[in-house]
């Protein structure tokens, strides 16, 4: 019996060889020969769980847009009737609405991770361009998302937020009118975002996705000790040509990655059951009553993903000059490859002043986060919020000027990698 | 258990907690708002039937909850077809119908000079506390057109609709310069109203539990959901966390 069996499914395996050779070799290069570092720590799940959240939010979605109605005077509505009288409607809308938080503050620890252990180095600068790409249409995703609902934080967030194009000079208020269609957000508005939602950038998301892992592919995967694997001793248990500190994708991270998926499940299973809105951190209270073009509610915020730049571009009291800083504080990213000169990756290796630069980063995004998220009228938040800014930006000037200097004493780093969970 | 191995279930274990504090922390911040708490419970179906019948009673005369069925009451609040068409509803809807308001909109707004809004997620929109504390802070105030005014919610257009329930009560305002009415300092009972103060108390968290419950019935369901989807998520995860072991034992 075991050997028909065997027989069956080694004949299918030739079967499908001859007519798709190259599949096999495909799966292999990316999943069983794909040789990851062994030293992977926690850091290191977080691009996984990225994907995990990806498909939550395209599998939740189909069903979300089965019940949704892209119209101004039944969007709202026809939300509620999900969360009412669709069977297990909640549950979907919740989870997509999770997702859409979870997805940023996954992706963000997993740009903080690229920075701590320099994983945006060479070889490994297109991989970090491609992610930021990601970055970039994610926040216009989920931007378009939000709008969707039709409820208050939709209708002016959306207002407030098409309108600093309009602080492009000459030509600003024609750009907000052709990217609303109307003079106000409306139903020419819903209709698009909800095009550009469902199918335009979706696709284009998966499109960097797979880029993304595949140019990662192409150089190997970086590791908390910014040791080279490929430059390494050769030989493993698997194969003489394999970097001795590698093993293979399948199954090892496989199989640590479900069980991090597991624990990361349970924190969004905690939220999605127990807290759905976070307290109106991830849907707000607000945005429970119908859009109106005639009342503005008293304080208009985005969503916390997009707080830190907010805040940036409510401290200036500029509007050209604080949409141009927002903007900037995402381009510089970019460009974070060439600006830091230093040989070294891993902060573990790094100098002091690395360290403390990256660690006052972090303060400055999340002060700014939740700057941004509060009212703005107190005079010395704003105060703070400015100096925050110049600091925020101040870590790229300093980062250049440190590396490309010599500033910067490093320690001694290991051939090989140390250790692994 | 071998020493790295407390250690990795330290680390584990800190991560865990990492995790509940991102959760927790923005819940903690924006919950309390400085408001009384109403206390009310979605788990307490005495109070959601209470809540239920004072608010088909006094509030759906001029209020609609166009997103809330009669039928899904009755399923959630354990009521049957007869008990709610009979005692809580009032109009021509049928019993898988919306509820709609007693009077039109355009009365509304001449009667009120602003139509009564519709209640579906006023609870999720506002606050369930803000609910309970609203229909407690009804004061006389003959500066306003109806006659009443609200402290929690100033210069609002509503009658007090459970004054004969809660009685008629009067506000004293300290005097501030520049502000007017100045700053409040308490109520006084004018005229007794059926219920006395506690037992209004009461009425009001029903009547805020019962919209907290129409702002999203789901509520009703997903907390007791949850606990299995944990309880399942951390099986899978254990089960994870073993298989993760057993493979990684050869990597040195």
């Amino acid at each position: 019996m075991a050997n028909r069996l065997t027989q069956a499914v080694t004949g299918m395996q030739e079967w499908f060889n001859e007519r798709a050779p190259s599949f096999l070799p495909v799966y292999r290069k990316h999943m069983t020969e794909y040789y990851a570092p062994k030293n992977f720590n926690i850091w290191y799940i977080f691009g996984v769980l990225s994907m995990v959240v990806l498909v939550n939010q395209i599998v939740t979605g189909i069903f979300l847009t089965m019940f949704f109605k892209p119209s101004a005077a039944e969007a709202f509505a026809s939300v509620e009737y999900i969360m009412r009288d669709v069977e297990w409607g909640w549950l979907i809308r919740y989870m997509h609405s999770t997702g859409a938080s979870a997805f940023f503050l996954v992706v963000y620890i997993h740009m903080f991770r690229g920075v701590m252990y320099g994983s945006y180095k060479k070889p490994r600068e297109l991989v970090w361009l491609l992610g930021m790409l990601i970055y970039l249409v994610l926040m216009a995703e989920a931007f378009m998302g939000y709008v969707l609902p039709w409820g208050q934080m939709s209708f002016w967030g959306a207002k407030v937020i098409i309108s600093l194009f309009g602080a492009v000079p000459y030509i600003g208020g024609a750009l907000t009118e052709w990217i609303m269609g109307d003079y106000l957000p409306s139903d020419a508005t819903l209709n698009r975002f909800f095009a550009l939602h469902v199918i335009a950038l979706p696709l284009v998301l998966l499109l960097l996705v797979v880029l993304h892992i595949f140019a990662l592919h192409e150089v190997g995967s970086n590791n908390p000790d910014g040791v080279e694997i490929k430059k390494g001793p050769k030989g493993n248990r698997w194969s003489d040509k394999a970097p001795a500190d590698g093993i293979p994708f399948h199954p090892y991270f496989t199989v640590k990655d479900i069980f991090y998926t597991g624990c990361f499940l349970m924190i969004c299973a905690f939220i999605i059951f127990f807290e759905p809105t976070v307290g109106g951190l991830f849907l707000e209270h607000d945005n429970f009553i119908e859009a109106n073009r005639l009342v503005t509610p008293a304080h208009i915020k985005p969503t916390w993903y997009y707080t830190p730049f907010y805040a940036m571009l409510r401290v200036i009291p500029n509007k050209l000059a604080g949409v141009l800083t927002m903007f900037s504080a995402i381009i510089v990213l970019f460009f974070l490859p060439w600006l830091d000169r230093g040989k070294v990756k891993s902060w573990r290796y790094r100098g002091v002043g690395f360290r403390v630069a990256l660690f006052v980063l972090g303060i400055c995004f999340v002060w700014l986060g939740k700057i941004g998220s509060g009212p703005g009228t107190d005079p010395v938040e704003t105060i703070i919020g400015r100096f925050l800014t110049a600091a925020y930006f101040g870590f790229f000037i300093y980062l250049w000027v440190y590396t490309a200097f010599g500033f910067e004493k490093t320690k001694p780093v290991p051939e090989r990698v140390t250790g692994h969970d | 258990m071998t020493d790295t191995g407390m250690h990795k279930m330290q680390r584990l274990f800190s991560g865990f907690l990492l995790g509940l504090a991102l959760t927790f922390a923005p819940a903690a911040m924006a919950s309390s708002e400085g408001l009384p708490a109403s206390n009310a419970n979605l788990s307490d179906l005495g109070s959601l039937q209470n809540g239920a019948k004072i608010y088909f009673n006094y509030c759906s005369g001029c209020h609609s909850l166009s997103l809330m069925r009669y039928s899904r009451i009755a399923e959630d609040l354990r009521l049957s077809q007869e008990q709610v068409m009979q005692n809580l509803n009032f109009t021509p809807a049928n019993f898988g119908d919306r509820i709609p308001p007693s009077i039109n909109a355009a009365d509304g707004k001449a009667w009120f000079g602003v139509a009564p809004p519709d209640l579906s997620l006023m609870a999720r929109a506002k606050g369930v506390d803000y609910v309970y504390n609203y229909l407690k802070s009804f004061y006389l105030d003959s500066s306003r057109p109806i006659g009443w005014n609200n402290t929690a919610f100033p210069n609002a257009a509503m009658p007090n609709a459970l004054w004969e329930l809660q009685g008629v009560q009067t506000a004293r305002f300290k005097p501030v310069e520049g502000g007017n009415p100045g700053e409040f300092e308490g109520f006084d009972l004018h005229q007794a109203g059926k219920l006395n103060p506690e037992e209004f108390d009461g009425v009001a968290r029903d009547v805020a539990n019962f919209l907290q419950y129409a702002a999203e019935p789901a509520a009703m369901q997903r907390k007791s959901i949850g606990i299995w989807v944990i309880v399942f998520l951390a099986v899978f995860t254990l089960i994870a966390y073993f298989l993760k072991q057993e493979y990684w034992k050869d990597v040195h």
